[in-house]
């Protein structure tokens, strides 16, 4: 590492900012919700939080309150008490968990969660649909379900200027319109579109800086971790989608990154095998999972969570500020059409990576709580096993319930990976 | 002459091997684990060195596998299981390229190159169901020993159909059989025929390529094999030493550190 002084400790910022930034967006929930207010109800693939933030609205993620609570531990006391109300243990965790924190009042450990005014919601999940309905019943409020045509069969995405891409621009496009009228039934505020130009504007900076961040993991050795660094910044992409501390955090994250990049200090001392993870992270048991792979040297350079979770931002899009709604649609159709190939066709993508990255590995981790991304997991892993010849590993858990993570499986299985790994890379050196 | 030794500490089991440089067995020992890991592992360790006739001094390279590798605290490294069936397992056979590992606890489906190097592996998932456990459970029920379960199920005419796939049901639905009047080996070949459904399945996972080799305690089974090939239309290879390749691969690897003066694939790892 080199010994010149750090500007201002750049290296180990973007973590520091980013927890700061996810209290703060925590505060501000519990300040609204403590003053009676409300908020949108949103998801990551899809959230809108352009047309939202314009309209003022405070947005909540039932997502990623739900993963904070498998993080601090606690997800078992709400996945319980949604059990014992009548949910299936066979429920996504996400949605039972976030049912508990609506029978107790918004009652999270992060601070207390507003109840919703508007639910807005995507198809890329199914339970996106089922889970708002949860809340239609609860709250009687409105739902706004924005349908975006997703990929008809594998590689068969068009793009601006094809008529079908048109088509199905018009059509997300005068959704968006329908949304903005039901925002104005809502918040009683005229939509404003200067102010969204501003929102924009943010996106757009957020956006550029994200996906720059991405590509430079290229790097070897690799400037962060994706699954635990990653989704720090996850966390970001997603509450301040709009804000100009969102804008700002991701600029200075790329800085962070060219700094990390010039003096080669990469996030683990020794890397030895770089790796890419499939799937949802195993929340209950974060930071051990990661460490499982760390003590032998292994770290994950990128994930197709990194591009799911941040609904598809990752490929960069900026709006064109001089037709925002036209580009609005564009960007959401583009994007969020990208966070469902991520899940559902991601064997061309991980080919790709695997060169770009230079993997040594491949990670799938299906999650019983989630068929949406664990469903083709295996078709998708034979698929890229017949084209390359690349160690992989399927680990099955959980992303909330600790009760199907079972960390002395998983690490034997993990160590048994490594093994492989260990002797492929002792033959190709015998080999040269 | 140098010897490495092998101590597999499985979930009921405790199992060790001693070889010689010409990587010829020259002691074993089979002991229940118990509830204390480490006295277990010494123990089988100790027994295998009088079975071999070698001093402890002898052996320069022991290495730990099984669930309790790591409190092999006599051991120099430790190498999973899955990894040491499938070196014992081509050692024994070396036209091997799919293991089947059936213990008390779990089943592995594993794929091997020629080298013994594996390719991918499967294992049952947090549930004992396809495992030696289940056939324990239909033990329990019947009040049948282990070692005549296999033979048992062989005499059957009509095998009943064995429906669910959890250990702890299974034993319900035995009584239920019962119940209904069906015969004892009628439903035992049933208990085979469904875990022998249960473990293909995880063989087809990683993927099926001749030779398949079985390993573990419930390879003792011949009416566990006879399920299994039938179901597969496949011979199986099928060691007197079943039992013991664990052991024998994590013995291999020991003198592979040896031989080649550097670790096995296994080394460095985290405990």
């Amino acid at each position: 590492m080199s010994t010149e002084q750090q500007p201002d400790g750049i290296v180990g910022r973007g973590n520091r900012e980013g927890a700061d930034l996810f209290r703060q967006w925590f505060s501000e929930l519990n300040r609204t919700a403590e003053q009676g207010g409300s908020a949108a109800y949103v998801f990551v693939m899809g959230s809108m939080c352009e047309i939202l933030r314009t309209f003022d609205l405070p947005v909540v993620f039932p997502e990623i309150n739900s993963l904070q609570m498998a993080v601090r531990r606690v997800a078992h006391e709400y996945l319980n008490q949604a059990e014992d109300y009548g949910y299936s243990p066979d429920i996504c965790g996400y949605v039972k968990a976030d049912v508990a924190v609506q029978l107790r009042g918004g009652e999270h450990p992060m601070g207390r969660i507003p109840k919703p005014s508007i639910a807005v919601l995507t198809n890329a999940c199914n339970t996106y649909i089922k889970w708002a309905e949860i809340w239609e019943r609860m709250y009687h409020i409105p739902v706004f379900t924005l349908d975006i045509p997703g990929t008809r069969a594998a590689g068969t995405q068009t793009w601006k200027g094809n008529p079908d891409f048109e088509n199905d621009r018009r059509y997300v496009q005068a959704q968006i319109s329908e949304l903005i009228a039901l925002c104005e039934r809502v918040t009683g505020i005229r939509f404003d579109i200067d102010r969204l130009r501003e929102v924009m504007s943010c996106a757009n900076e957020m956006s550029r800086g994200w996906k720059q961040v991405l590509e430079f993991n290229k790097s070897r050795p690799s400037l962060f971790n994706a699954l635990t660094d990653g989704t720090i910044y996850l966390g970001v992409a997603n509450s301040f989608r709009g804000t100009p501390e969102g804008g700002r955090y991701f600029t200075n994250l790329v800085d962070e990154m060219a700094y990390k990049a010039a003096r080669s200090i990469g996030t683990l001392t020794d890397e030895k095998y770089r790796l890419t993870f499939i799937g949802v992270p195993c929340y209950p048991i974060f930071r051990r999972f990661n460490e499982l792979f760390t003590e032998w040297g292994g770290t994950f350079v990128h994930s197709t969570y990194l591009w799911f979770a941040s609904g598809g931002t990752n490929l960069g899009f900026e709006y064109d500020l001089a037709r925002p709604l036209e580009s609005l649609a564009e960007g959401v159709l583009i994007s969020v059409r990208d966070a469902m190939d991520s899940m559902f066709y991601p064997d061309r993508a991980i080919l790709e990576m695997i060169d770009d990255f230079h993997l040594d590995g491949v990670v799938y981790h299906p999650i019983k709580s989630c068929r949406t991304t664990s469903t083709g997991m295996a078709d998708n892993r034979r698929s890229l096993m017949a084209a390359r010849d690349i160690p992989s590993l399927f680990i099955e858990s959980d992303m909330m319930d600790r009760r199907v993570v079972g960390e002395a499986q998983m690490k034997n299985r993990i160590d048994a990976f490594f093994e492989g790994l260990a002797s492929r890379k002792q033959q190709e050196a015998a080999a040269r | 002459m140098a010897y490495t030794a092998g101590v597999d500490v499985g979930s009921t089991q405790t199992k060790a091997i001693v070889i010689d440089e010409a990587r010829k067995i020259v002691g074993r020992a089979l002991i229940d684990t118990g509830a204390n890991v480490v006295v277990a592992a010494e123990q089988a360790f100790t027994e295998a060195l009088g079975n071999a006739n070698v001093r402890e001094e002898e052996v320069e390279y022991v290495v730990g596998t099984g669930y309790g590798r790591y409190r092999v605290t006599f051991g120099n490294t430790q190498v999973t299981e899955i990894s040491c069936h499938g070196r014992g397992a081509v050692h024994l056979f070396p036209g091997t390229r799919t293991v089947l590992d059936m213990g008390g606890q779990d089943t592995k489906a594993i794929r091997v190159r020629p080298s013994g190097e594996i390719v991918d592996f499967c294992m049952n998932d947090k549930c004992a169901a396809g495992t030696g456990r289940f056939l324990g459970a239909a033990s329990s029920a019947l009040d049948i020993p282990l070692a005549e379960l296999g033979p048992t199920a062989l005499r059957a005419e009509r095998p009943v159909r064995i429906s669910t796939t959890c250990t702890v049901f299974a034993e319900s639905e035995v009584l239920n059989w019962l119940g209904k009047g069906k015969k004892i080996e009628d439903i035992l070949q049933g208990v085979h025929q469904s875990i022998a459904a249960r473990s293909i399945g995880l063989l087809r996972r990683v993927g099926i390529e001749e030779q398949i080799t079985f390993t573990g305690g419930v390879a003792r089974n011949i009416g566990m094999i006879d399920a299994l090939q039938k179901a597969l239309g496949a011979k199986l290879n099928v060691s007197d030493e079943s039992q013991f390749i664990g052991a024998l691969g994590a013995s291999l690897f020991a003198l592979d550190h040896i031989l080649a003066g550097r670790a096995p694939a296994g080394s460095g790892r985290p405990s």
